[in-house]
């Protein structure tokens, strides 16, 4: 009886060790597949799954539209939508197999140098770079592995109303004169001048995008990966210096560990806030919530970082998800046709009010002032993006993390001990050990 | 009719003559069936158990000793590395501080939930009402408390709401200050958790002989000399087992504080850290490292705890 069970103990030992080494494996050994495009579209045939982050766009027949008038072009091609609301940890787990859709975002956790293991490639980067804005953010090699179908630009939205009712009509130029600015916003009008909307974490990731547009170098994010962020007159530190004082100055909502992104969109339509940094993108998010609130959406303005190089002001393009084909999918000339499709005559950069990946488009109407003021839109050099990647996650830093900023704000209203100085100049001792760390 | 029916039924006799052939040994088919019936039984909670429970827990000890980023394809051994490299760094230990607030709210927790155990197990009015209320939180889902608990602490929330009408104007920020914030989430950790230890509690107490009462009651004792003398050594082991738990508990919270601040504030325990380290930095390796760390915590402090209280036996009569 004693043997007996032994022999079932190491008999489940074993099937646990065979658990444990299926579970492990990783899938998608296959390298270095090419997606080509189609040369006639009505010979196209094969049906795709498109995972997808926009639930909403799914939920309302958004999508299926788009499929529709692809399929005009492709008749022989079905296209199914598959959308995810927690799109990064899904697709996480899901990429440890082979099945994750054929066209798919690319998730920020893939590393640049595994692209060509889990993606199809859609050509080199002289290719596409004359043709597509963003093409270095997935480039691996001189090959180009994601499209990013809009683009963003980082800036302020603020109510117009709010601000001129406090005596500003013209940007401010300078981080202190934003702040003089938010000031007369807290004297002269019941808003609160900036939120920082910090319990939802994201928004204050935002602030990284300043990188670029502080000093109108479109190398920031080389700078980022072989110097310290954090070093006086650097972008990040301009960016982080002037939340900070904002907070401290008591800009900022009175309290913010309870704040609530969706309750923000109206609040700022109506003009009880009155400043949020975040990004073209959220312009449409906003007079949406402005039509609903019953408030005008022409009150809502976007502006640039207060910082300007010889009279101008930059704003950093920068690309929403990529779009990218599985390098195990059958169909990857019907999954390549989607993605040129969708990228260049889909018009969902339009709907969306963003800038077009495509270099010979217009720029959207929500960027028209920008125009007007001679704003340099500035399209970052991305070679060393993946260096800045591995550098964040290595020291433990985050800078496309919300964690430090959720510090910094607790640092600057008093809710943690230390000062900025301290605070920021031990951020760049982490970032430059872990450079040498990884001994680059 | 159904009686005429009964009769007919009856005369019909068993198939197979009983008698002689109950002594002699069952057939091997029989045996075999009915040593194989308790695994056939067995076979579906314990694929569960091996699919859901040990296979990841073998899967994460063997991450621990590897550099994988949660998604790559590649991954290397790298020995102890993680080990080391978690037990040099003594910042990701600071956080077992948080829990000290956690490992006070239990006492209080245990404290409440025995004192409304006892209450309840006497004849009290509107006693199963009362019953009811105090269970009815651990029924609902950690994540739903988390949101509703956000509301009730927001600045003009149900908490500011309900201070104010008691006439008390507080323009406190409840999760503002690591110590109030803390404070908070322990609260609402003792509003969650108060159910299921007042319920082991209660069927503890009830699991006493009544006789033991009423020869009390006979002999003079009080309510507290009850308590002191039945009732506390009675459940004593209940009791042992719910310091235990929420000593563990205590150690790796979680939940509320993750949805309620995200580890903001000075709020950030081992667990939300652990996670940290794995979804956002992608150091799958390494925060396998501190699961199986904080699981060896958990162990070491149980073993100590039974040390210094051993389960004896308890003999009440």
């Amino acid at each position: 009886m004693h043997l007996n069970r032994r022999t079932t103990l190491t008999g489940s030992l074993a099937l646990l060790a065979l658990l444990a080494s299926a579970c492990t494996g990783t899938g998608g050994s296959s390298k270095g597949a090419d997606a080509k495009a189609p040369d006639d579209p009505s010979k196209v045939k094969g049906s795709l799954t498109v995972l997808t982050h926009r639930t909403d766009l799914v939920q309302d027949g958004t999508m299926k539209k788009y499929a529709a008038e692809f399929n005009e072009t492709y008749p022989g091609v079905k296209v199914e939508f598959d959308g995810l609301t927690d799109y990064e940890g899904e697709v996480k787990i899901r990429m440890n197999t082979e099945n994750y859709g054929d066209v798919l975002m690319i998730p920020a956790v893939i590393e640049k140098k595994d692209y060509p293991k889990f993606f199809a490639s859609l050509g080199t980067k002289t290719e596409r770079a004359a043709k597509y804005r963003f093409t270095d953010y997935s480039t691996v090699d001189g090959k180009v592995y994601g499209q990013s179908p809009v683009g963003v630009v980082p800036g302020f939205i603020y109510n117009k109303r709010v601000w001129s009712e406090a005596g500003v009509t013209d940007w401010p130029t300078t981080p202190a004169e934003f702040l003089d600015d938010l000031k007369a916003i807290r004297s002269k009008t019941d808003a609160v001048p900036y939120y920082t909307n910090f319990k939802d974490m994201w928004p204050l990731t935002q602030w990284t995008n300043v990188n670029g547009s502080v000093g109108c170098d479109p190398h920031a994010t080389t700078k980022l990966a072989e110097g310290d962020p954090w070093a006086e007159g650097a972008d990040l530190r301009v960016g982080d210096t002037l939340l900070h004082d904002i907070v401290r100055g008591g800009l900022a909502e009175k309290d913010p560990t309870t704040t609530n992104w969706e309750g923000s969109k109206p609040k700022l339509a109506k003009g009880e806030i009155a400043t949020m940094w975040l990004g073209s993108w959220a312009v449409v998010q906003m007079r949406d919530a402005a039509k609903q609130a019953g408030a005008d959406p022409a009150d809502i303005g976007f502006m640039p970082f207060p910082a300007q190089r010889d009279g101008t002001f930059c704003a950093v393009t920068s690309p929403d998800y990529q779009q990218a084909v599985n390098v195990n999918s059958d169909n990857k000339e019907a999954a390549r046709a989607w993605i040129d499709w969708f990228t260049d005559k889909s018009g969902y950069a339009e709907a969306n009010l963003a800038l077009s990946p495509l270099k010979d488009a217009p720029l959207p109407a929500v960027l028209e002032p920008y125009e007007k003021a001679g704003v340099k839109l500035l399209d970052l050099e991305d070679s060393k993006g993946a260096e800045v990647k591995s550098l964040d996650n290595r020291s433990e830093v985050g800078i496309y993390k919300p964690d430090y900023r959720q510090e910094l704000v607790d640092l600057a209203r008093g809710a943690r001990k230390g000062g900025l100085d301290d605070y920021l100049g031990g951020l760049g001792e982490r970032w430059a050990e872990a450079r040498s760390a990884l001994g680059s | 009719m159904t009686d005429t029916t009964r009769k007919a039924a009856r005369p019909v006799p068993p198939a197979a003559p009983a008698g002689p052939g109950r002594a002699a040994p069952a057939p091997r088919r029989t045996r075999l069936s009915r040593r194989l019936t308790p695994w056939l039984f067995l076979a579906a909670p314990l694929a569960l158990l091996l699919t859901f429970t040990y296979a990841p827990i073998a899967n994460m000890v063997a991450y621990s000793f590897t550099d994988w980023d949660g998604v790559s394809p590649e991954l290397n051994w790298t020995g102890t590395g993680n080990y080391t490299e978690l037990l040099t760094r003594s910042e990701l230990f600071e956080v077992f501080f948080v829990s000290g607030y956690y490992l006070v709210a239990s006492a209080v927790q245990i404290v409440l939930a025995l004192y409304f155990a006892t209450v309840l197990s006497f004849d009290v009015r509107f006693r199963n009402f009362f019953k009811g209320v105090l269970f009815f939180p651990y029924l609902i889902n950690g994540v739903a408390i988390g949101f509703v608990f956000l509301y009730f602490f927001q600045d003009g929330g149900t908490l500011d709401s309900v201070l104010g009408l008691l006439g008390v104007e507080t323009d406190h920020a409840w999760l503002g200050t690591p110590f109030s914030a803390n404070t908070s989430l322990a609260g609402v950790s003792v509003w969650r958790y108060l159910g299921l230890n007042f319920v082991l509690f209660l069927g503890a107490i009830q699991s006493i002989p009544g006789e033991l009462y009423e020869a009390a009651e006979i002999d003079g004792a009080n309510r507290w000399q009850q308590f002191r003398h039945i009732i506390a050594p009675g459940i004593r082991p209940v009791l042992s087992l719910s310091v235990i738990l929420s000593v563990s508990g205590s150690l790796s919270v979680f939940e509320i504080p993750y949805i309620m601040t995200g580890g903001a504030t000075g709020t950030e325990t081992f667990v939300i850290q652990t996670v940290k380290l794995a979804f956002q930095f992608n150091k799958t390796g390494l925060a396998s490292a501190a699961a199986v760390v904080l699981l060896l915590i958990v162990l070491a402090v149980t073993w100590v705890q039974r040390r210094i209280v051993p389960d004896e036996k308890v003999d009440l009569v």
